[in-house]
């Protein structure tokens, strides 16, 4: 049992609100945060992918067993999945790059899109590269 | 009771108590300095000034010329010794605010950037935006943490000075946060508590501004000094009261009644021209400016509106980007308090009381009468200011006499003897009257609200812009009667922690102190100079009144007032001239 | 219109109660009323022992800050109107002790500020009778966004970090830290960094963003500490890379 605190003349007698657990839950924009945070899961899940193609290339066998695995159905929902969090991980962190770098050009700090504008457009030409270099070879 | 030793303490951590405590650590490193304030420094109302800080440093300009619109605008009322001092002075405080951090508005070399002010025949203000004293308290307030032995009592509301007669000697003040009644020591004491604007219904000035420090001074004997010269700014915002900078004007804002007319020009200001011209048409002195409002609304006009009626400041002609550089907290106001964009509407306004000229008398080193007791800033009257202040001088003014009384305390504090024992049993008798008045107080009829709303309707009746015999008496009589009341008053917050009610009523008993003096003042008076305006005595009279008006508490509690002759060095009186 | 709006104030009296709760008023509801006019109102009017701080009512000397419906707000700055049809709930900070009432115990702000040096510190001093340090509009523009802080306190109500974890020096302290660093005036970089580069600093700050969302004054205390950030990984690198002396 915990004993009410009495109060002690002259002696301020302060109330601390606990946090809540859930205090993620109360605002959008925290949960945009916390959601923005998980998202880094998906980049490592990425990442692993990527390595698990790099070492099963050049052995014909392991490749064809890991384009197998890939179309899993478990492991297209997870990947959909994990596009959709790469995605607002990706548009989430280039729209702050703004704030991070306050680039200075002539003396003036150039406005945020200017900022973020070259993150977006790298994005899509490495994308496009990408693109093109799939389809090239079919 | 508890009772804290310091060699200097200020009441009040404003702009003038922040720079009279960074005067005395550099004075002595060994003094034991505190500051002491009803409220957190940054919170002081130094922080509402907008417009600038007056001192000469463009080559263009000169000393002799800022003392002559200063003492002109003042109406002849200001000690000529002191306003020389204070010129001279400007220019370095200003300097060391900015190799403390101020952010001054620059020219494109780097250099101090300055602009027109009200009054001013040269521009010599130096600002930061229009957030000027917001600026200057931060940086002061934030350069005053590096001297790590400056105490402050944050949120300590000084009840009571303790003094034996002829020295003060400490003060009582109330802990808010436990509610503890204390005495804090100091071989010397500055004021520092800023104006009283509350005193009246319409204006610019806090919450906090009710005259603490002038009641306190008044009530162990000091004299108050010329206390009916009350400014009143010609524009502020309807309802709210707050203030839209003069740098709207010098920036070529327009003044203009119902007709669209800029109305100034017929009343001995100039004619209007396009861009701005010094001391002529808006940029006149604040007094003539106010009181070209009122004979305006006598003629019909004015604009009516649910808050009284206004005029309009026009500033659409100056364009976005202009106010956007140069007054853009203007139009933060106007578009947060009035939902106006003034770069595309127009601005009511109408005038408000801002500033108040007197206060507790000083000589130039901010030295009171009683031992021992400094003031500085608002609170005091050196004074620089006579019968109008200039906007601008007061930031100056509180750097400059902030500094002067500091180091003055300090070497008081440095030769005297250490407070005397019999201050405790004072200390304890205080603590016992605020017990019994107030705290412990059950019964009443009277509630603070209602008395204070009293006090302030009959101020603005008889003490506004132009005044009569006949309403200053019955405003003496009126407010007798409600000092009388304020014994019925009723408390029914009886708490120790953070008790505002109970310094909502000290606050009160503060206000009915000053606006008494105030009155008292005003009656004795018969002649109109400057803020202060006798209909039934229109005009200025040198003869008898080129004089300062002490106000002391007699025996029996009653305001007594006399005659104090002004200081005149190089510029004997004249007839104040704008917009030639 | 409606004539009224109900305000649900949290009150908490600490000689007579154990924890906060609310008491409902109602309040006339007046066009050009902020909720800072309503609470005066019910202080004047109804109820004498309200607490809660407030100076300037235009927004500028920070006292008034408070939950308005659960969001940080200037109340000299929130218009009632926007609430309509109410109620409303304020209550004190987020993230702060209550003392009573809507008054909240700041002096751990206090003491964080005095701790990141917000002052100019010159390796020499120059003499005021050489006149002023020549700062260029563009370097006055350089850190003048970061020096409108108001110290309202809105900021550390709003972030998640400084609940969790009361050792984090906050956003407003590292902004104003930030602005000193940025103005050419400043040489006190070096040793403020030794203070901010600590876990409790910069690092804390996992960019939540909504201190910046709720500044009165726009002072963006994030971007100002993710620029802090950047800066303290680029002087890392540097030395670890330049030999010594290398660097500047």
């Amino acid at each position: 049992m915990k004993q009410p605190v009495t109060y002690t003349l002259y002696h301020p007698k302060w109330y601390r609100r606990p946090m809540s657990t859930y205090w993620w839950t109360k605002r959008w924009r925290y949960l945009r945060f916390i959601l923005r945070e998980l998202s880094s899961i998906s980049v490592a899940w990425t990442v692993i992918l990527l390595l698990l193609l790099i070492n099963s290339m050049g052995d014909e066998a392991m490749y064809a067993g890991y384009l197998d695995w890939l179309q899993s159905p478990w492991l297209v929902v997870l990947n959909a999945f994990a596009l959709v969090f790469l995605l607002f991980h990706t548009v989430t962190w280039f729209n702050l790059a703004p704030r991070a770098m306050a680039v200075r050009l002539r003396g003036k700090r150039l406005p945020d899109w200017a900022v973020a504008a070259p993150n977006f457009i790298a994005w899509a030409v490495l994308s496009a590269g990408v693109v093109w270099f799939v389809l090239k070879g079919v | 009771m508890e009772v804290h030793s310091h060699d200097v303490l200020m009441i009040g951590g404003g702009g003038a108590g922040l720079r009279a405590a960074i005067a005395i650590a550099e004075v002595d490193p060994r003094l034991k300095i505190a500051v002491a304030s009803k409220v957190y420094p940054m919170r002081s109302h130094t922080v509402s000034a907008e417009g600038g800080a007056a001192g000469v440093i463009k080559p263009d300009d000169s000393i002799d010329e800022h003392i002559y619109d200063t003492i002109s605008g003042g109406d002849w009322l200001s000690d000529q010794d002191a306003v020389e001092a204070f010129v001279n002075e400007a220019p370095q405080e200003l300097l060391r605010l900015e190799h403390w951090g101020c952010p001054w508005n620059r020219e494109a070399d780097g250099a101090v950037a300055v602009r027109a002010f009200g009054g001013m025949k040269k521009k010599r203000t130096w600002f930061a935006a229009d957030k000027t004293g917001f600026h200057l308290l931060h940086t002061l307030f934030q350069t005053s943490l590096k001297y790590t032995h400056i105490t402050r009592y944050d949120e300590w509301f000084v009840t009571r000075l303790l003094h034996d007669g002829e020295r003060v000697q400490g003060v009582v003040a109330i802990h808010l946060m436990t509610g503890r009644i204390q005495a804090i020591l100091a071989k010397s004491v500055i004021i520092c508590t800023g104006g009283c604007g509350r005193v009246f219904p319409f204006t610019t000035n806090a919450n906090i501004k009710n005259g603490d420090g002038m009641a306190l001074a008044y009530r162990a004997g000091a004299p108050l000094k010329d206390m009916e010269f009350i400014q009143y700014h010609p524009t502020g915002l309807p309802f709210t009261g707050i203030l839209i900078t003069e740098a709207a004007r010098a920036e070529g804002g327009y003044l203009i009644n119902k007709d669209g007319y800029r109305y100034l020009q017929d009343y001995n200001l100039g004619a209007p021209q396009d861009k701005p011209v010094l001391r002529s048409m808006e940029l006149g002195p604040r007094d003539r400016l106010s009181q070209a409002f009122v004979k305006e609304f006598e003629k019909g006009r004015t604009i009516d509106t649910p808050y009284g009626a206004v005029v309009h400041l026009d500033i659409r002609h100056l364009g976005e980007k202009l106010i956007n550089a140069r007054i853009p907290f203007v139009r933060e106001l106007c578009l947060k308090y009035e939902n106006i964009d003034p770069a595309k509407e127009l601005i009511p306004v109408r005038p408000v009381v801002h500033y108040m000229m007197g206060g507790v008398h000083t000589d130039i080193e901010g030295a009171t009468p009683l031992l021992g007791l400094y003031a500085a800033g608002e609170a005091a009257c050196v004074s620089i200011n006579g019968a109008n202040r200039l906007g601008s001088n007061s930031l100056t003014e509180i750097l400059v006499f902030g500094a002067r009384a500091g180091r003055a305390a300090a070497q008081f504090a440095l030769e005297a003897a250490p407070p005397d024992s019999g201050m405790l049993a004072q200390a304890e008798d205080e603590e016992r009257r605020l017990q019994e008045v107030f705290l412990h107080k059950t019964g009443g009829r009277e509630s603070i609200a209602g008395l204070r709303g009293e006090m302030q309707t009959v101020m603005e009746k008889s003490v506004g812009i132009y005044r009569e015999e006949k309403l200053l008496s019955e405003a003496a009589s009126r407010i007798a009667e409600l000092q009388e009341r304020f014994r019925d008053i009723v408390i029914t917050d009886h708490s120790h922690t953070f008790n505002t009610e109970l310094t909502a009523a000290v606050e009160l008993s503060y206000m009915l102190d000053v606006a008494e003096a105030m009155v008292a003042c005003a009656l004795n008076r018969t002649e109109s100079r400057g803020a202060h305006q006798r209909t039934d005595y229109p005009d200025r009279n040198d003869e008898k009144f080129l004089a300062h008006s002490l106000v002391v508490r007699s025996g029996d509690g009653t305001p007594q007032v006399s005659l104090l002759p002004v200081t005149i060095t190089r510029w004997p009186p004249a007839e104040r001239v704008y917009g030639k | 219109m409606a004539e009224t709006i109900v305000l649900e104030v949290a009150r908490y009296r600490p000689e007579i109660e154990a924890e906060p709760a609310f008491e409902n008023f109602e309040v006339p509801c007046r066009p050009d009323w902020v909720v800072l006019d309503a609470l005066n109102y019910i202080k004047d009017a109804i109820d004498g022992t309200l607490s809660f701080r407030w100076s300037c009512r235009m927004g500028v000397c920070g006292s008034c800050g408070m939950m308005v419906n659960g969001e940080p707000k200037l109340t000299c700055a929130t218009f009632l109107t926007d609430y309509l049809p109410g109620p409303i709930r304020i209550e004190p900070l987020s993230n702060f002790p209550i003392v009573r009432d809507l008054i909240i115990e700041m002096s751990d702000f206090m003491t964080k500020l005095q701790g990141v040096k917000p002052w100019i510190i010159r390796n020499e001093d120059l003499p005021v009778s050489q006149g002023e340090y020549r700062q260029s509009p563009e370097q006055l523009e350089t850190y003048k966004q970061f020096s409108m802080c108001i110290n309202c306190l809105l900021c550390y109500a709003a972030c998640p970090v400084y609940g969790l974890d009361q050792h984090f020096v906050g956003p407003a302290a590292l902004a104003l830290a930030q602005r000193y660093n940025l103005d050419s005036r400043d040489e006190g970089e070096a040793q403020r960094l030794e203070i901010l580069s600590e876990h409790e600093g910069i690092w804390g700050c996992t960019f939540v963003g909504e201190c910046s969302v709720v500044c009165p004054k726009h002072v963006d205390p994030a971007g100002a500490i993710q620029q802090y950030k950047l800066k303290a990984v680029t002087e890392w690198f540097k030395s670890i890379l330049l030999p010594r002396g290398g660097r500047d």
